[in-house]
């Protein structure tokens, strides 16, 4: 076990951790402002993976391929907003998960029609594959890092928009007091398709950056879907801080786990049922993670609502 | 007798006949379809006690779903390879006898129901659903990673289990089985509904802080329906697995969980016999539009959505009329 593998490793763990912002920001940002449980963020993660992945063949640019990503998640989230979604608000949760739960079928089942069950393939651009030699004399892949850099600009971004603009301070307006901002001339209908197509875009990105290093398939996004959840449990539900945050805990006890655990068993065990030992908890190392949070506080770390 | 029980007794009776029908046409297909449907019915039965009189949204349901099913699968992967569970400090022999497998099913569904619950009903609302969902995915992923029972690729069961007096292996016979399960469930969740600990837990749905001021306390109460639930659902986990026999980690899946709102959504909230009416019309759905169009999830979830925005109360509210005075 040598310092580089766990410097390694941590960044592996800080770039599934950002990635996973990118999700849990436009989930817990929908919550915040509009009170709805989304599950079809993650279709709107495959949504921008797949339109990345067909801009990318069609075109030759992984640059066009992103523009085509969020193009495509934000033109999708906010056709379902004004189809569907805007229905939803003054519903109770049953109805939203319900109705979400069938757009992800919609999705899923559309994506199959029209793409076919074979999985996609979107290559990471020349100019950023190969590796990246670090201070310390680490090698690590370019295009990982540049996914940590990216997303950490694009989170800084996202913490200016919504800190220093007048759409931010609307948006935290409506946080607030949504009947309060709509008597003070905002177009409040206009605001919610805003902030539901940003959250897309972000997903949407998500989708396609990650796309080029996994594989780009139906069914792709729930499994994000549902650690951008744990994620927003950790952070507490409605805080963009606390998705970072908890985002970045999820990514690194994931990875981290995934290859320490099995090794600290080894250090008492047999080495193949510490394999198993190992794999087995890791599986299950980001959900002991939120119990234990939640025994702790149950609104999350930085939640205030219950 | 209101329309909803004329209507309910209908479809017992449409339960009972349209199996013996199959069976004296030997059509032992229809009896696998309709095995399927009333076994997927228990499972949204056992959900309904927690979402319908306690409105636990649980999107985790699944797990319990998958415990009895691995609960079975454990037991006679077991015995039919003839190896003891456990050796020390007591010997544990697998077992092919369903009353022993359900037990151990019931009980195991149950204990996890309740570590569930303890954790995740201190909460409420979304964060309640997140986290049941949350779990639900810790269990399939720890099903996946443990090798010794299949990991992913699941485990097969050669032969059915066998219950004292009857041939399981006869369609007819094991379809039996499971509606009588069915009826005794449905039958419990009526008396726990008009039960005083139903009455105080439905309460505590529409106002906690009332059942709170009368001295009743609304967790423990949600707790015990969740473990209810739980259990039941964690039976119908091992008779699905005995229809298939075979056993693996999509039972847990979050997909599966999903499906168990949809039912009761499907048939009618708060209703009775909502999750078998829902449950009933999903596997015959599945079976028609499914051998019509490869792509029958998009016409089931656009049937889903116009359900959920338009047609509030479901088939029996679209069939018996407005609910009874129920919240």
């Amino acid at each position: 076990m040598t310092t580089t593998l766990i410097l390694e490793q941590i960044l592996n763990g800080l770039q599934s951790g950002i990635m996973l912002f990118l999700m849990a920001a436009g989930l817990t940002l929908i919550f915040g402002v509009m009170g709805l449980i989304n599950l079809a963020h993650g279709s709107l993660y495959m949504v921008g993976a797949f339109c990345a992945a067909a801009a990318a063949a069609a075109t030759g640019s992984f640059a066009l391929g992103l523009v085509a990503a969020l193009a495509g998640a934000s033109a999708a989230g906010a056709l379902i907003e004004l189809v569907v979604i805007r229905r939803l608000y003054d519903r109770d949760h049953l109805d939203q998960v319900l109705a979400t739960f069938a757009l992800i079928l919609v999705f899923s089942e559309g994506t199959r029609w029209v793409f076919g069950s074979f999985p996609l393939y979107l290559d990471v651009p020349d100019a950023l594959s190969g590796p990246v030699t670090l201070p310390g004399g680490i090698e690590y892949p370019l295009y990982r890092l540049t996914l940590i850099l990216a997303g950490l600009a694009v989170a800084a971004g996202l913490f200016w928009l919504i800190a220093r603009t007048r759409i931010g301070v609307q948006i935290r307006a409506g946080e607030n007091d949504r009947e309060m901002i709509a008597a003070l001339g905002v177009d409040i209908d206009r605001l919610y398709t805003f902030i539901f197509a940003l959250g897309a875009a972000l997903a949407g990105l998500a989708g396609a950056l990650v796309g080029a290093i996994q594989s780009v398939q139906v069914g792709m996004g729930e499994p994000v879907l549902i650690l951008a959840f744990v994620t927003i449990v950790i952070g507490g539900i409605g805080s963009i801080k606390g998705a970072l945050v908890g985002a970045l805990l999820v990514g690194l006890t994931d990875t981290l786990g995934s290859v320490f655990l099995p090794e600290l068993f080894k250090l008492f065990m047999a080495p193949a049922a510490a394999t198993q030992t190992g794999a087995s908890l890791s599986s299950m190392a980001i959900y002991i993670l939120m119990a234990v949070v939640l025994v702790w506080r149950p609104t999350g770390l930085f939640g205030a609502r219950a | 007798m209101t329309r909803e029980t004329l209507f309910n007794l209908a479809v017992l009776a449409g339960l009972v006949a349209l199996p013996i029908y199959a069976h004296l046409a030997d059509e032992p297909f229809t009896i696998t379809l309709a095995t399927r449907a009333v076994i997927l019915s228990l499972a949204a039965v056992g959900l309904n006690i927690a979402l319908g009189i306690g409105g636990l949204v649980s999107l985790g349901h699944a797990v319990f779903f998958g415990i009895g099913g691995y609960a079975m699968g454990i037991l006679a992967f077991h015995a039919q390879n003839y190896m003891p569970l456990m050796e020390a400090p007591f010997l544990i022999e697998g077992t092919k006898s369903m009353p022993v497998i359900w037990l151990v099913a019931v009980i195991a569904s149950a204990l996890a129901a309740l570590v569930i619950g303890l954790l995740s009903l201190r909460t409420s609302g979304v964060y309640f659903i997140m986290i049941t969902l949350a779990f639900g995915q810790m269990f399939y992923y720890f099903a996946i990673s443990w090798s010794a029972y299949g990991g992913e690729d699941g485990m097969s069961i050669y032969v059915r289990n066998g219950f004292p007096g009857l041939n399981t292996l006869i369609p007819i016979q094991f379809y039996g089985l499971c509606l009588a399960a069915l009826v005794l469930a449905l039958g419990f969740n009526g008396a726990l509904a008009r039960s005083r600990f139903g009455l105080a837990l439905n309460a505590a749905r529409q106002v906690p802080d009332r059942v709170r001021a009368v001295g009743l306390d609304p967790f423990r109460l949600r707790l015990v329906a969740f473990t209810i639930s739980g259990a039941i659902t964690g039976l119908a986990g091992a008779l699905f697995a005995d229809l298939n026999r075979f056993v693996s980690p999509t039972m847990f899946s979050w997909q599966l969980s999903g499906e168990f709102i949809v039912f009761i959504i499907i048939g009618g909230t708060a209703r009775l016999f909502g999750p078998v009416v829902g449950a009933c019309l999903f596997v015959v759905l599945e079976h028609y539009i499914g051998g019509w169009s490869d792509y029958w999830h998009i016409w089931f979830g656009l049937l889903l959505l116009v359900i959920v925005l338009f047609g509030r109360g479901g088939v029996i509210g679209l069939i018996a009329g407005k609910a009874r005075a129920h919240g």
